[in-house]
């Protein structure tokens, strides 16, 4: 066999199961990607919405899916239309939008940083004293309390 | 002082999420601008942004048109009212195309089949802006359609209507204007 056939040969091996894994992508649905997108007139994500803003953007997906475009390929088309509103998403580098990705990561940051202050502190401080042990039983006391849990056997 | 110190951060800190939410609010609240200035009998400069157009790559904003007298239209083909007006928004298109004045749409938060699809209803000669982020109605204070503005020769706002135009409304804005 001739090297070129050969590499030709192994290659076409090789991509074999890459077809196969690109062939068993699930297909796109709408109750999949309704959930993960908003109807930017609503406010409100779109699987939630009852206007007929919404149903057009559903149709615009279930003619989208009916093309055969995969889940992201459907997402880019829908920012293309609506912009990135659509994406249930806050907007990144906008006063309240980015907030919300700020304000997790500086809460968490202050946490770390009260942890790691505090901590060493709490080690450093010495037990509180502990309580004193209970004074051992006279002999007449265990006496009694012998004789008292005789009766409760009887 | 290191008793006071814990507070005082906590404090801060519920004070600048509480700033935040503030800020958010007067944010998402209505541009009344462009209404107040034109109520008193003023003018406002029209807020411009380059868009796609309906249909083409090209972007135009309302300041390309600026030298003619520009009927801002902002429409959608979900708005059941937009359906009313559009047919006396194109007889104006016809009417003052020729004397200097142009009807230009902003087709707001639509896809582009369904807005297509409507100017072909409608038979829709003017040209219309694709607002996909809605950044131009943000501009124009816009929350539901349809809305109008008439913008005069020098760029400028001279008359709003928010809701349906009727055809006093458009005669009595636009026609002095050409």
């Amino acid at each position: 066999m001739r090297p070129l056939t050969l590499i030709a040969l192994l290659l076409v091996v090789l991509a074999a199961p890459a077809a196969a894994v690109a062939q068993a992508a699930p297909r796109a649905s709408l109750p999949d990607i309704e959930d993960e997108v908003m109807c930017p007139v609503c406010g409100t994500p779109l699987n939630t919405a009852e206007s007929p803003q919404a149903s057009r953007e559903r149709a615009f997906i279930r003619d989208l899916i009916a093309k055969g475009a995969t889940k992201e390929q459907i997402k880019a088309a829908l920012v293309d239309e609506f912009g990135t509103a659509v994406l249930a998403l806050p907007d990144e580098g906008e006063g309240v939008g980015a907030a919300a990705y700020l304000v997790p990561i500086g809460l968490v940051a202050g946490l770390a940083v009260l942890l790691a202050f505090a901590l060493p502190r709490w080690r450093r401080r010495r037990p509180a004293p502990s309580a004193p042990a209970a004074a051992p039983l006279s002999a007449a006391d265990r006496t009694r309390v012998d004789e008292e849990l005789a009766r409760f056997d009887r | 002082m290191k008793r006071v110190a814990v507070p005082a951060v906590v404090i801060v800190a519920a004070a600048a999420l509480v700033g935040l939410l503030v800020y958010g609010l007067v944010a998402k609240s209505d541009n009344r601008t462009i209404d107040d200035t034109v109520a008193r009998g003023g003018t406002v400069a029209a807020p411009s942004l380059a868009l796609p157009l309906l249909g083409e790559t090209a972007r135009r904003s309302p300041a390309d048109f600026k030298g003619r007298v520009v009927v801002l239209n902002f429409w959608a083909s979900w708005c059941e009212p937009c359906r009313a007006e559009t047919p006396l928004l194109e007889r104006l298109q016809r009417r003052i195309r020729a004397r200097g004045g142009v009807v230009l749409g902003v087709n707001y938060r639509d896809t582009t089949p369904d807005a297509s699809a409507f100017a072909r209803q409608y038979g829709v000669s003017y040209p219309s802006l694709r607002d996909v982020d809605g950044e131009l109605a943000r501009e124009y204070g816009t929350r539901a359609l349809p809305e109008t503005f008439v913008i005069d020769r020098q760029g400028r706002i001279t008359a709003v209507s928010r809701g349906t135009v009727n055809a006093k409304f458009l005669d009595r804005s636009v026609l002095p204007l050409l």
